[in-house]
């Protein structure tokens, strides 16, 4: 190993000969299809998510091309189904939820103490099988009958009708739900587990936390949804009727049994993210979070409702009004914990002493732009509302508002706070502003129109539009643009020079002004960068175990 | 958009940058004009969209409601929205207060001790629980207005299909298929030049609408044949997924004559776009004029007497008029005949004849063709007379009969049914 800057065996390589004799990886590409160490394995979850993203970018600009104008002229409406179809798939699977993983790995052994994550091996694992499922899905455009059009929701009896395309879908959602939950039992056991002395569960840092919440979420739910596209595989290939109405079964039940992953997925995605803002915020505000308690506990009751609510995606099945009722009382009920963690975050500024650096930036243009989202989200939860709406362009404004400017943008809020600690090297603050900037005004020219375009009654996922639709459209197709061009721009001016070593070298905690104020927590208590191993032996950590005691 | 419009968008935005670089002469940093490039691109073309008087029109709220359940829905969107836009500008008053007020350059002072305040937090996690309940009982009672689909005055059945409508109008025995009428060539095919530009209600046009009285009850039975669909009417105030084998209920009562379009809300393939929704609410009296005539043309029994002619035909045709030999005057029992073609073709809309003069060989063929032309217009100006336009009645060429052995027949007029009369529409 590079930096053997320690003189103990590792503990977690006890079985293996291999590590004890080099100390760590070997050089070269084979070191990370070995590497059981979480930094390593931290920041391949992150290339694989950036990589996703732009693909999943592009799929975007297509659609958008497409859209530009009345009629077709660039894709098929049946490429255009596959294209909305595998944008979300890679976008929720392969982008949000992998580059979580991987703020994860990379963080949460820092913040608490601990030496590495609980099973390294299983942690590698979890991240190489994300390989074949990225290939099934792009491999599943080239295939005949092009790649599963029946969106991401895979109801049926559309999902039935499609081609090899379907299986090859559904493999990788199997594939990708079992890393997934491989990731959250390790993140589960090294939270639990491994904290170090005097790390209490009251004082562990909010991204922590709501990792902590999170990881439960996902063990519950993933199960459920392999469990449904299991369903639909055998119906495909073994002649069940699980959702077949003729042999006994109800198109119904799958939308269910998904929902019931789905809307606790809309909380996988997005409560990492309110972490990412507990921790950015008070940094920047040179003040505490504001109600510690009471966000961890607005996190686990958003994630115990999410597990009631899912019927508000089926207002227009034709539930009974009992169910309706149920559902969207269980909904609105939402709003409230969220509501709270809002409200904190704005009350941990006030009376503080604020600088805007870009992860702050992008944490305030969180708060403002992701709030857009929680209240569309509010009228959307009224089930008349919902009805007249379910399925038009305003649904979709309402989740690119939450996951876009919600989950996206903390994950550059946390690239931006996060990347001197794992690089050594800190962004160029004037490319990380214009990326803020250009970011939020370009997301907002975007789908600020697709309001306008769902309450004039535009349904989504079509190919072509009636003319009434259209000078929105061309907007929103240009905003799109703008907005993909302000992620090639971070790419390159921002996350290439930082690869490359050009930039400020960044101090141990670059977010602490010259009167000591700033960032707490343990992950700026070792050197920048992160050396390759931290924490080995358990840090002695004061009263408030965000110090470690010399 | 065409092919050609795309080039000369882009032959426009090459001349515009072509012009830009003469004009900006050394000095300017070439780099930065490679860079805004795509964006002078993107501007250039968003301003040929916009200003494109053909793709013009947009609106910003939900359209003007035309039944009681979707003016509640039209109120109780505005109500909510009101109050989210005043929650908005409440909290965001305070975060760009702070933003601007608590900032380390202005010297303000961090007060690490405001961190905690159990009073402030019961207070914000109050009033958006009772702002909710607030919400939640107006959109109760619309719930269980919409849900209640009881005593309606008609019954349509609606099954969807891959990609298209069928509306059963159970109580008068009849259904048809509602499909896109917009030709595909204004829709036209990814990389081909389109030979028509889309207009007017573009991708909103129905062959066959369907047609519901004003003021009335109208109770939907929705369902499928193959995967599930939406029918979505946003100014009826229903979007109600089909799914095979199951029936769901929605209703509603249109309060004004209108023609309100919808579309497909639910992704069920390959031509989801292309599966428009056309409800024609008209008044009673048209729409039972409406409802009779759909009943001749759609009904089972209508549609029978369409599929096979044959029996309905006998009765009156092929009527054979005997004419006494060099006479054209009206055999005796020709007024029999002609009402019964008359009460066809009124019965028949669609329905034309022909007819056909026949002579003997004996004579001069000039003359007996004369008289065979003189009698087929003898029998039109009786179908005019009773009432059958002249444009319903083609005239054929005479023709000789050769080896009958009866003269009375061969000097025949005949009347028959024009084959190529359309048959009521079947499906």
């Amino acid at each position: 190993m590079a930096s053997s800057t320690h003189a103990n065996p590792h503990a977690h390589a006890g079985d293996h000969a291999h590590d004890h004799d080099h100390h760590g990886a070997p050089a070269g590409l084979a070191k990370y299809f070995t590497t059981t160490n979480h930094k390593d394995i931290g920041t391949m979850y992150l290339w694989f998510s950036l990589v996703m993203f732009f693909a999943g970018g592009a799929m975007a600009l297509l659609i958008r091309a497409e859209l530009f104008q009345p009629g077709l002229q660039i894709v098929q409406p049946e490429v255009f189904n596959s294209l909305t179809t595998v944008h979300a798939i890679v976008m929720i699977f392969g982008a949000v939820m992998p580059a979580f993983v991987g703020f994860a790995n990379w963080l949460i052994p820092l913040q608490i103490g601990a030496a590495d994550m609980a099973f390294p091996r299983m942690n590698n694992w979890s991240f190489w099988l994300m390989i074949p499922a990225a290939i099934l899905l792009f491999a599943s455009f080239f295939v005949p009958g092009g790649a599963a059009g029946s969106g991401w929701t895979l109801y049926p009896p559309l999902v039935i009708q499609g081609g090899i395309s379907t299986d090859m879908t559904i493999f990788a959602l199997h594939i990708l739900g079992a890393s997934s939950i491989m990731g959250s039992i390790n993140i589960i056991t090294t939270i639990l587990n491994m904290r170090a002395p005097g790390m209490t569960l009251m004082r562990m840092p909010m991204f922590t936390w709501t990792w902590l919440i999170t990881a439960y979420l996902m063990i519950a739910v993933m199960p459920v949804l392999a469990g449904a596209i299991t369903m639909l595989l055998t119906d495909r290939h073994f002649g069940t009727s699980f959702f077949n109405a003729a042999g006994g079964g109800d198109p119904t039940m799958f939308m269910h049994i998904f929902w019931f992953f789905g809307h606790p997925e809309v909380y996988i995605l997005i409560l990492p993210a309110f972490g990412i803002m507990s921790q950015i915020i008070p940094t920047f505000a040179r003040k505490p979070l504001f109600g510690y308690a009471s966000m961890v506990y607005a996190t686990a009751s958003i994630a115990l409702l999410s597990f009631i609510v899912w019927g508000h995606h089926m207002f227009t099945v034709g539930m009974p009004s009992a169910g309706q009722l149920f559902f969207m009382y269980a909904t609105m009920l939402i709003a409230v914990p969220t509501g709270v963690k809002v409200f904190n975050w704005i009350a941990t500024m006030w009376r503080g002493s604020m600088t805007f650096e870009t992860p702050m930036l992008f944490a305030v243009g969180f708060i403002f732009v992701f709030t857009i989202g929680g209240l569309t989200g509010v009228i959307l939860s009224v089930a008349p509302i919902d009805t007249q709406l379910q399925d038009t362009y305003y649904v979709v404004a309402n989740f690119h508002y939450v996951l876009v400017a919600g989950s996206l943008y903390a994950l550059f809020a946390g690239y931006y706070y996060w990347s001197p600690k794992w690089s050594g090297v800190m962004y160029n603050e004037t490319r990380g502003k214009i990326h803020f900037w250009w970011s939020l005004i370009s997301f907002n020219v975007t789908f600020f129109p697709m309001h306008f375009l769902g309450l004039a009654g535009m349904p989504r996922r079509y190919a072509d539009y009636p003319m009434q639709f259209a000078d929105f459209n061309a907007i929103a197709s240009v905003g799109a643009f703008f907005f993909g061009f302000a992620q090639v721009y971070f790419f390159v001016f921002v996350v290439v020079p930082t690869m490359r070593g050009k930039g400020a070298k960044a101090a141990q905690n670059p977010w602490c002004d010259e009167g000591g104020v700033g960032a707490e927590g343990l992950e700026w208590q070792v050197p920048s960068p992160a050396p390759f191993h931290t924490f080995e032996t358990p840090p002695k950590l004061d009263s408030t175990a965000t110090r470690v005691l010399a | 958009m065409k092919a050609s419009t795309m080039t000369n968008n882009s032959n426009q935005i090459d001349a515009n940058l072509a012009n830009s670089c003469p004009s900006n002469p050394v000095g300017e940093n070439p780099s930065l004009t490679r860079a805004i490039a795509p964006f002078a691109a993107l501007a250039g073309l968003v301003g040929i969209q916009l200003s494109s008087t053909a793709y013009a029109g947009y609106e910003v709220n939900i359209a003007p409601p035309a039944t009681s359940i979707a003016s509640q829905i039209y109120s109780l969107h505005l109500g909510i929205l009101t109050v989210c836009a005043v929650i908005f500008v409440v909290v965001f008053s305070a975060m760009f207060y702070s933003v601007f007020k608590f900032r380390k350059s202005k010297g303000a002072k961090p007060d690490v001790n405001f961190h905690e305040s159990t009073l402030i937090e019961i207070i914000w996690t109050t009033i958006p629980f009772i702002i909710l309940i607030a919400m939640a009982v107006p959109a109760t009672k619309t719930i269980l207005d919409m849900k209640d689909a009881s005593n309606p005055d008609l019954t349509i059945k609606v099954t969807a299909y891959q990609w298209g409508w069928n509306y059963e109008y159970s109580q008068d025995g009849f259904n048809f298929y509602s499909n896109l009428s917009t030709p595909w060539s204004q829709i036209g095919q990814p990389g081909e030049v389109r030979t028509e530009q889309p207009k007017g209600d573009y991708l909103l046009e129905v062959d066959n609408p369907m047609v519901v009285p004003v003021g009335k009850r109208v109770k939907l039975l929705v369902t499928s044949n193959d995967v599930i669909h939406g029918w979505y009417v946003p100014q009826l105030g229903i979007n109600q997924y089909g799914i095979p084998g199951f029936i769901k209920d929605a209703w509603f009562k249109a309060d004004r004559v209108g023609t309100f379009k919808g579309q497909c809300s639910q992704i069920c393939g390959k031509l989801h776009g292309y599966m428009p929704i056309t409800v024609d609410v008209k008044s009673e009296a048209e729409y039972a004029a409406w409802a009779k005539s759909s009943k001749v043309k759609w009904s089972k029994e209508g549609m029978e007497a369409a599929a096979a002619p044959v029996p309905a035909v006998t009765a009156a045709f092929p009527a054979k008029f005997l004419f006494e030999s060099g006479k054209v005057t009206l055999p005796t029992d020709a007024d029999k005949l002609i009402a019964a073609a008359v009460d066809h073709l009124k019965a028949n809309a669609d329905a034309k004849v022909d007819i056909s003069g026949f002579t003997d060989k004996t004579g001069n063929p000039v003359k007996n063709a004369e008289l065979a032309k003189d009698r087929a217009k003898a029998i039109r100006e009786a179908l005019k007379a009773g009432g059958i336009a002249e444009g319903r009645i083609n005239m054929k060429k005479p023709e000789t009969i050769t080896g009958s052995s009866n003269d009375e027949d061969a000097r025949r007029v005949e009347l028959t049914l024009s084959t190529a009369a359309p048959a009521a529409t079947s499906k």
